[in-house]
């Protein structure tokens, strides 16, 4: 307890001023919220009155609000997703059967394959506003933030201590209660990281899902991805500038004004007891903690919070389940295991039907021998990023001074959409009359190669320093080094890399390996120009074997090769 | 305090728990026919070995867990779901590290549904009862070890339950702040001032058993089972100057070490299941790593005559009777020692061990192994009837599987690995997960260096 302010705290600002700074902040950002969401509201009558993109570059904040939004409506349905879809999950073992296989499969399919499928359905959903087209490009980013979000959530419920679910239990907590004060605060510091790196990634969804051609028609929403894309038909470079920059601003504020603060109040959620030697900090959360009115209005709220509690608590009193007998157990689990596999028996015979009344299984052939270039390119990647960044990593990770400058940037980068940058580099193929066969690697690599950097700085940071210093004592140098003490320190951050990476990559193939720059486009032979082609002729049976097969690609490595990978490194390299 | 006239709180009646075993290999019983009364006024104590189930039966108590057969009654009505009569306070706190000190103290009181002034109130009130007056809104992580089960003792204390339930409370905390806290409580006890009306506490710590509770209960391992109880005949607070105190622990400790010893006054324990002497993978090894063994030996060549008393010996070693009746009965087992009542004595092996060079102590070692312990004879034999001359880990595993619950197996597994690498009757190669024959005439004894640092 401290019974006088501390030095940090006087050197804050005065209460006063604090407040005044909230009441202005909160009253701006309603009043940005109000005038960007109206134009969501917009009439349109497809295909005759579609919004124009405005390529003045003074109408961009006006884009990139608009795309902020989306940005954000889709972080909210994510997180109610998530929270429900876990708790499930994690709480009934029938749901958790089918949920949990069910998503690892969507985790691994490829998110703007969906595009041409939720775009239709979204139209038709609300006629004569442009609600439908934001809606399906709010679910294409949902899509992408949502799976590991709930993975983490899941995972959190099902590792809680178990002392401290006794303790909940004991002393009778409602199912509400439970939930509020026990297994959301466990899972919250996860849970915000995940969210963070899904937002990060949600960019390049933004980017691609504002633009796009479905069925022979073209369909645009204002936002600073169609901004790009415009820019694109129109060959303006300097516009292309002004979108890149706006779109670093954008990062850099949301992660400012959103995401630190968040990071910064979700500290006190961390389940090891002692106090951490890091603690996160925020200028935005310090300010709220000093401020009168955040407080204020929570001591008139708690009341009203007491009561729904109150509410909630009665409405989910503990009820006590009698356990099933171990002969009930076995003979539910057989049940069980017997309707997985009828589902799995008819979800198999189903796409073979499929296929074979549609494409014929010729096209199954191709699409797989398609699938193997697309796999070539990302392993090529996959090895190209491990050699260059891997060193840059480790030297990054073992000068904590750089570290500490250089993590943000990097982040940074891993957040930027890389789409945002194609244009650039498609240009310089067609001047430098590089085949886009290769080029694509190049442009998959611009989103994918930052997780194996970023992943290598933090292995490399967990390398305990005795290690370190034990590997200079017995005089370790150059290959042997690396052998003996850095391979296997950083091997579990480089695998937890190396698979977002190529699932990065393999998404990114759909559009990176069919480019565009004004009127030239760039054709790569692949799984990604196949789906993407098939997308915008809207050639639905081709459509549904281009997902399906990249998404058996990814599950199939996934399952053959990473998860082999996990489990040498929890059992062999586990510091 | 209490007496057999004061009204019974919380009744076993024949509990029995079982646990599946992997693959539906049968059962494995972990409480056999348990019956215990928590009676008004009185400190009970649960004491047993690791593997004694004494956690498991305090868990069945407060309705955590349902037994397999049979059924707890509290206050007379028979138990369904989370008792309500009892509090518990854990082992490692159980402290929701988000919430400030007293919002984990309101904890019970909101789930009751308890107005906020109210439970405010209650909460300082048994925040200051555990001397923790001014930490009211200090977060858990700012908090010392003590402090925090200080935290844990309040949360229990405002619900003001029938019976106080605690699980090992002090073992995870340093020994002086243990020594402290558990002196606070019994004296809040011994004040009469106590929130509740009686006391179970589950431990593995014989002093800390006598000097807290009027009676302890001594659970026997494999499967767990009551043994019979010591009443501390005592008074208050329980002096450990008092030379009854010493016996008292001494007597303990002698119940302890000779599992085949009837406590007093106690019907003879229950026959142990048929199938046992069977198979020599049903025969549990003690956990004791050889380093500890040796260390152990190697004390106690330097006492007169190799002989100790085994409580004089804990105390010597700090060690916990968790801790060091592994090492013991190790010893036994391999006929190094022999445990006469309450002392300990080399044989002469165990001398001849303690005095040679390692790799004539490697050569007793496995000596004693191969003539003592027949899960290593079967080891050996199966490795030589294969032509590779080795095996995989998990056919091992499987035998251990069907005698014991999975973890358990594992440990026997770790063990016996251990004592053979030692004994250089077999390598293991980890990574492979197989077990090999040495190459005749390889010298291995680099592998395991002897060390007395785990003792």
């Amino acid at each position: 307890m401290r019974t006088f302010p501390s030095p940090e705290a006087l050197r804050r600002l005065p209460a006063g001023a604090a407040d005044g700074a909230i009441i202005l902040g909160t009253l701006v950002l309603l009043a940005l919220v109000a005038q960007v969401g109206v134009g969501a509201f917009e009439r349109f009558q497809p295909p005759a009155v579609v919004p124009r993109i405005d390529l003045d570059p003074r109408n961009l904040p006006y884009y990139a609000a608009r795309s902020t939004l989306r940005m954000f409506i889709a972080l909210a349905f994510s997180t109610l997703f998530t929270l429900i879809y876990g708790y499930i999950a994690a709480k009934s073992r029938w749901a958790e059967r089918i949920l949990i296989p069910l998503l690892d499969i969507l985790q691994s399919v490829p998110v703007l394959g969906f595009l041409s499928i939720t775009v239709t359905g979204f139209i038709a959903l609300f006629p004569g506003s442009l609600l439908g087209l934001e809606a399906a490009s709010i679910f294409a980013i949902f899509t992408s933030q949502v799976w590991n979000m709930t993975f983490s959530f899941y995972q959190s419920l099902r590792t809680l201590p178990q002392e401290l679910v006794e303790a909940a239990t004991l002393y009778r907590l409602s199912g509400w209660q439970r939930f509020t004060q026990l297994e959301v605060p466990a899972a919250m510091v996860g849970l915000i990281w995940n969210a963070m790196m899904s937002f990060g990634g949600g960019w390049f969804f933004v980017a691609a899902s504002e633009a796009i051609s479905v069925l022979n028609q073209e369909y645009t929403l204002p936002g600073l991805g169609s901004y790009v894309e415009a820019a694109i038909q129109a060959e303006d470079l300097p516009k292309l500038g002004w979108a890149l920059l706006t779109m670093a601003g954008v990062i850099l504020l949301v992660d400012q004004l959103f995401w630190r603060p968040l990071v910064a109040w979700s500290d006190k959620f961390r389940l090891e007891q002692s106090s951490g030697a890091a603690v996160p900090e925020s200028w935005l959360y310090d300010l709220l903690t000093t401020a009168r009115i955040p407080r204020l209005i929570g001591g008139w709220l708690s009341p009203l919070a007491e009561l729904v509690d109150r509410l909630l608590s009665y409405l989910t009193r503990p009820r006590w389940v009698d356990p099933l007998s171990p002969e009930a157990e076995r003979r539910r689990e057989r049940l069980l295991t017997q309707l997985s596999w009828a589902a799995i028996g008819g979800i198999g015979i189903w796409i073979v039907y499929f296929v074979a009344t549609t494409v014929g299984f010729g096209e199954v052939l191709l699409t797989f021998g398609l699938g193997i270039l697309t796999l070539l390119r990302v392993s090529v990647l996959l090895v190209f990023a491990t050699l260059i960044w891997t060193p840059i990593g480790v030297a990054i990770g073992f000068n904590p001074k750089l570290a500490k400058l250089l993590q943000p940037v990097v982040q940074f980068l891993a957040a930027f959409p890389a789409n945002f940058l194609f244009p650039f580099a498609t240009l310089f193929f067609i001047r430098a009359h590089i085949s886009i066969e290769w080029g694509s690697i190049l442009l998959m690599s611009l989103g994918a190669q930052w997780y194996i950097l970023f992943n290598s700085i933090a292995g490399a940071q967990s390398i305990p320093t005795d290690l370190r210093e034990m590997a200079v004592d017995v005089g370790l140098r150059g290959w042997q080094r690396w052998r003996k003490l850095i391979i296997p320190g950083i091997f579990s951050a480089w695998v937890t890399g190396g698979v977002t990476a190529s699932g990065g990559a393999w998404n990114a193939s759909i559009v990176s390996e069919i480019v565009a720059w004004g009127s030239t486009t760039l054709t790569a032979t692949g799984l990604g120009t196949y789906i993407a082609e098939a997308t915008a002729v809207g050639d639905w049976p081709r459509i549904t074997l281009g997902i399906g097969m990249m998404s058996l690609f990814v599950v199939g490595l996934n399952r053959l090769f990473w998860r082999r990978l996990y489990q040498l490194a929890e059992e062999k390299y586990h510091l | 305090m209490s007496s057999a006239a004061s009204p019974v709180l919380i009744e076993v009646e024949k509990v029995y728990k079982r646990f599946p075993l992997p693959e539906g290999k049968g059962e494995f019983t972990v409480l056999s026919q348990i019956d215990l009364q928590v009676r008004a006024g009185e400190v009970l104590a649960l004491l047993g070995r690791s593997g004694s189930g004494k956690s498991t039966l305090l868990r069945i108590m407060a309705g955590l867990i349902p037994p397999s057969q049979g059924r707890v009654l509290s206050n007379g009505q028979p138990l369904r779901g989370p008792n309500p009569d009892v509090a518990m306070v854990f082992q490692s706190f159980a402290l929701l590290p988000w919430l400030t000190v007293q919002e984990n103290v309101e904890l019970g009181l909101q789930a009751q549904g308890i107005p906020r002034e109210i439970r405010r109130q209650k909460a300082l009130k048994a925040i200051d009862l555990v001397g923790l007056d001014g930490f009211e809104n200090a977060y858990p992580k700012e908090l010392s070890g003590g402090m925090k089960q200080r935290v844990g003792f309040a949360r229990a204390f405002v619900l003001e339950p029938k019976v106080l339930f605690m699980d090992e409370p002090f073992s995870a905390l340093d020994v002086l702040t243990a020594e402290n806290l558990r002196g606070e409580i019994d004296e809040l006890w011994n004040a009469q001032a106590f929130p509740s009306q009686s006391i179970l506490i589950v431990t593995h710590n014989i002093e800390e058993a006598v000097f807290l509770a009027d009676r302890v209960v001594i659970l026997g391992s494999n499967p767990g089972r009551i043994r019979g109880e010591v009443r501390i005949d005592l008074p208050r607070p329980h002096e450990r100057t008092d030379p009854r105190f010493k016996s008292l622990v001494d007597y303990i400790y002698e119940i302890m070490t000779n599992p085949e010893i009837a406590v007093t006054g106690e019907v003879a324990l229950p026959a142990l299941a048929g199938d046992k002497a069977a198979s020599p993978y049903a025969l549990p090894l003690p956990h004791a790593r050889v380093g500890g063994i040796s260390g152990l030996l190697e004390l106690l060549v330097e006492w007169p005559q190799g002989r100790a008393e085994i409580s004089n010996l804990a105390e010597r070693l700090k060690l916990a009777v968790d801790d060091l009746l592994p090492i013991l009965d190790a010893a036994v087992l391999l006929g190094f020692a022999e445990v006469t009542g309450r002392v300990v004595q080399l044989t002469e092996i165990g001398q001849d061990f303690a005095n040679t060079t390692i790799l004539r102590s490697k050569d007793l070692f496995r000596q004693q192994l191969l003539a003592r312990v027949p899960v290593f004879r079967s080891l050996l034999q199966t490795l030589e009837e294969k032509g590779s001359r080795s095996m995989r880990a998990d056919f091992f595993l499987d035998l251990w599987d069907e005698h014991f619950p999975h973890a358990e197996a594992e440990r026997q597994f770790a063990t016996a690995i251990d004592w053979g690498r030692y004994a250089e009757l077999f390598e293991y190669d980890a990574s492979e997960e197989r077990l090999y024959l040495p190459e005749p005439g390889e010298i291995l004894s680099t592998e395991e260096p002897v060390g007395i640092d785990q003792v």
